[in-house]
C-alpha cells in the first residue's frame, strides 16, 4: 500500500481499474500459487519432479530409443541389443499388426473391414457433432449404418460370406463395442422410462429384467450365450455365436444404462412435467422434448462410464474362445519363436484401449460443457 | 400494498355476464386419507377474473390444478368449455391446450432458449409452422416486455423475467382461460410489480383468469370476484370491494386482519 497516496485523489466511483501485481499472474504467479504455496506443497512438488525424472527417461529409452523394430525372432531381436531384454522388441508386434487388427478375416476381403471402419467414422461424426450442416439427412445414413456394416462384414448379396468365427482383433472389439453402445442406449432409456412408468405391468417387467441382468456377472451371460442358448432354441437352428454375444453384451449394458438414466430422470424437477402437461403435450412428447434431454444431460457421466466399462469388458469374450486382441496376444505369445515378449503385447493392447476410452471420456466432458445452459436447478 | 396501479381494469369491470366457461359441481378430492377439497361448487363466466385466497394448505392451489387435471378429483364434476374432465387422455390434452397455467416456480424448460420455450407447444401441439410460431412468440414476448431476451436461456434471467416468459409461453397457445398458481410468491419484492403489471394488462384484454395470490392490491384492481378458501372449502365469495370492506365470516375476518396487518 502506498501510504502517501491520499484517498481523496479520486471521487467515489471514478477509480480506474489497476493491473494486478506482477507476481500474481503469468508463469511465476501460477507456480507460486500452485506449486510452491506452502512448505508441504514445495515438498510435494520436489517429490513429483523426482518421480517424473526417475520414470520417464527409462520408459522412453525402453519403448523408443533402444527399441528394435526389425527382426525375425526373439533371439535376433535381443541379439541386437547391448544387453538382452533391455528394450522393447516392436518387431514382434509389427509383424503381427494385421493379425491384431483383422483377426483371421480373409486377407483378400480385408478391404471390407477397412471400408466399414471408414463408414463407421462417417456415421459417428453426425452423432457426436451437432453443428454439422444437413445433420438431419445424415441421420438416415447413421440409422442405415449397422445394416450396411453387417452386410459388408458378413457378406451376402454379392459379397462372399465370411464366417464370424474368423472375426478377431481390434475389429472384433469395435464390432462388439459399437453394437453394444449404440443399441444399449435406446434400450436402456426405454427400460428406465418403463421403470418410472405408472403402469404396474410395464414397471414390474422392467424391474425384473434390470435386476436379473444386473445380478448376474457378464461372464455368466457369455457362457449362457455360448453353451446354454442352444438348448432353448428349436433343434437344428444354428444361431451365430457372435450374434449371441452381441445380444448378451447389449442386454447387459442396457440394464446398467437404465439405472443411470433412472437417476437422471429423478433429477428432473416434477414442475417440468407439470409445465409440459399444462401446455397440452402428450406423455411421449413431454418425455422426448422436455424430460429426456434434461435427464440424459445429468446422466452423461454415468452413461459414458458404463460405455467405457462395456468397451473394456468386450475382452471377456476371450473366455468363450473368441479372438479379441487379448486372445490374439495370448495366441501370439504361444509362438515358440517369439515367446517371452508379453510386455510388448500387453502394452500395445493397453494403449489401444486407453486411446479409445480416453477419447470417450474427453468427449463426455466436451458434451457436458456444451450442454451447460447455466441454469441453477430450482 | 399498492404494488398495482389502482386505476387499471376499472373500465372493463362491468363485463357482460357471458357463457359459463368452467363449471365445477360438488367436487371432492382426497390426498390419501386427507380430504383436501370438500364439495366445491364454482361457475366461471367467460371473461371473468377470479382471485382465490386463503391460508396455506387451504386447497386453493389444488383447486386450480384440478381445472387442468394436474390433480385428479375423485367426486363431482368439472366441465371446462363444455368438456367434462374424465380419465380420457385425449380430452385432457385438448383442455390443457386451451387452458394456460403459470406456476409459482416458473417451470421454464432450462435446456431451451426463451424463444424455444415459447414455440415448443405451438409447434408440437398445434402443429404450427416454426416461422409462424416464432412470430407469435415474439409478439407475446414484446407484450411481456422482454423481446430482447429471446435467445437467452432461462437460467440467465431474473425471477421476474422468468415469470413473464412463463406467462408469454402460456399465451402462445392462445388459451381461453389462464390459471395462475401464486405467480409472485417466489419473487423478490422489487420484481413482483413487473409481473403484476403484465397480469393487469392481460386482465384488461378480457382474458378469463383464475389467480391464486395474496396480492390484495391486484385483487382490488382487477378481480370481479374474490374467493376465500379455508380447510378445503369455499367459505366466502364476493366482489373485491364488499369482500375486503365487509367480510361476512369470522375466518375471513381473521385471515384479512393477518394478511393486511403485516
Amino acid at each position: 500500500m502506498n501510504g502517501s497516496d491520499p484517498a481523496s485523489r479520486f471521487a467515489p466511483g471514478t477509480h480506474p481499474d489497476l493491473p494486478p501485481p506482477v507476481r500474481t499472474t503469468g508463469v511465476i504467479g501460477w507456480s507460486r500459487e500452485n506449486l510452491f504455496s506452502s512448505p508441504f506443497n514445495v515438498a510435494l512438488t520436489l517429490l513429483g519432479a523426482w518421480l517424473l525424472y526417475s520414470i520417464i527417461p527409462p520408459v522412453l529409452e525402453w519403448a523408443f530409443i533402444k527399441s528394435i523394430w526389425v527382426a525375425d525372432s526373439r533371439t535376433e531381436c535381443w541379439g541386437e541389443m547391448e544387453v538382452p531384454e533391455e528394450a522393447a522388441c516392436w518387431a514382434f508386434i509389427k509383424g503381427r499388426v494385421n493379425l491384431f487388427i483383422y483377426g483371421f478375416y480373409p486377407v483378400e476381403e480385408r478391404w471390407r473391414v477397412n471400408l466399414s471402419f471408414v463408414l463407421l467414422v462417417l456415421a459417428i461424426v453426425p452423432v457426436l457433432y451437432d453443428r454439422l450442416p444437413g445433420r438431419r439427412h445424415w441421420m438416415w445414413y447413421v440409422a442405415a449404418f449397422p445394416f450396411l456394416a453387417a452386410w459388408l462384414l458378413v457378406g451376402g448379396f454379392g459379397l462372399p460370406f465370411v464366417e464370424t468365427d474368423q472375426f478377431g482383433g481390434f475389429m472384433l472389439t469395435l464390432v462388439i463395442g459399437v453394437t453394444g453402445i449404440s443399441f444399449s442406449l435406446p434400450i436402456g432409456i426405454a427400460l428406465a422410462l418403463g421403470r418410472a412408468s405408472s403402469m404396474p405391468t410395464v414397471r414390474t417387467l422392467c424391474v425384473l429384467f434390470i435386476e436379473f441382468i444386473r445380478g448376474v456377472p457378464l461372464i455368466t451371460l457369455l457362457f449362457v450365450a455360448s453353451t446354454m442358448l442352444n438348448y432353448f432354441l428349436p433343434p437344428g437352428t444354428s444361431f451365430d455365436l457372435l450374434m449371441r454375444v452381441l445380444i448378451m453384451v447389449t442386454l447387459f449394458s442396457s440394464a446398467y444404462i437404465a439405472e443411470v438414466v433412472r437417476g437422471g430422470l429423478q433429477g428432473v424437477a416434477t414442475g417440468q412435467v407439470e409445465a409440459a402437461d399444462s401446455l397440452g403435450l402428450s406423455y411421449w412428447k413431454a418425455q422426448r422434448l422436455i424430460v429426456l434431454p434434461q435427464a440424459l444431460k445429468i446422466s452423461i457421466p454415468g452413461i459414458v462410464n458404463t460405455f467405457i466399462g462395456l468397451y473394456k469388458d468386450t475382452t471377456l469374450v476371450l473366455i468363450i474362445g473368441m479372438l479379441d486382441p487379448l486372445g490374439i496376444g495370448r495366441a501370439s505369445l504361444a509362438d515358440a519363436v517369439w515367446a517371452g515378449l508379453a510386455r510388448e503385447v500387453y502394452l500395445f493392447i493397453a494403449v489401444f484401449f486407453f486411446l479409445c476410452c480416453f477419447g470417450m471420456s474427453r468427449y463426455s466432458l466436451y458434451l457436458e460443457r456444451k450442454l451447460d445452459t447455466g441454469h441453477a436447478k430450482e | 400494498m399498492a404494488t398495482v396501479d389502482e386505476t387499471a381494469g376499472g373500465a372493463t369491470r362491468a363485463s357482460d355476464p357471458a357463457e359459463t366457461i368452467i363449471s365445477i359441481q360438488g367436487m371432492h378430492k382426497w390426498f390419501g386419507q386427507f380430504h383436501v377439497l370438500k364439495d366445491i361448487n364454482l361457475d366461471v363466466k367467460q371473461g371473468e377474473r377470479i382471485v382465490i385466497c386463503g391460508p396455506s394448505g387451504s386447497g386453493k392451489s389444488t383447486l386450480i390444478r384440478c381445472i387442468n387435471r394436474l390433480e385428479e378429483h375423485q367426486q363431482g364434476s368439472i366441465v371446462v368449455e363444455g368438456t367434462e374432465l374424465t380419465s380420457d387422455l385425449k380430452n385432457i390434452e385438448i383442455i390443457r391446450s386451451e387452458v394456460g397455467m403459470v406456476f409459482q416456480q416458473f417451470n421454464l424448460f432450462p435446456h431451451l432458449t426463451v424463444l424455444d420455450n415459447c414455440t415448443l407447444a405451438p409447434i408440437w401441439v398445434r402443429k404450427m409452422p416454426k416461422a409462424e410460431a416464432q412470430e407469435v412468440a415474439m409478439s407475446y414476448l414484446e407484450r411481456v416486455r422482454i423481446p430482447e431476451q429471446a435467445e437467452k436461456f432461462p437460467g440467465q434471467l431474473s425471477g421476474g423475467q422468468q415469470q413473464r416468459v412463463a406467462i408469454a409461453r402460456s399465451l402462445c397457445m392462445n388459451p381461453r382461460i389462464m390459471l395462475f398458481d401464486e405467480p409472485t410468491s417466489a419473487l423478490d419484492p422489487e420484481m413482483i410489480k413487473e409481473v403484476l403489471d403484465v397480469m393487469v394488462e392481460l386482465a384488461e384484454s378480457g382474458m378469463t383468469m383464475l389467480v391464486v395470490t395474496h396480492e390484495m392490491g391486484f385483487a382490488t384492481a382487477v378481480a370481479h370476484r374474490v374467493i376465500f378458501m379455508d380447510e378445503g372449502e369455499i367459505i366466502e365469495q364476493n366482489a373485491p370491494g364488499e369482500f375486503f370492506n365487509n367480510p361476512q365470516h369470522e375466518r375471513t375476518k381473521l385471515f384479512l386482519s393477518q394478511i393486511l396487518s403485516h
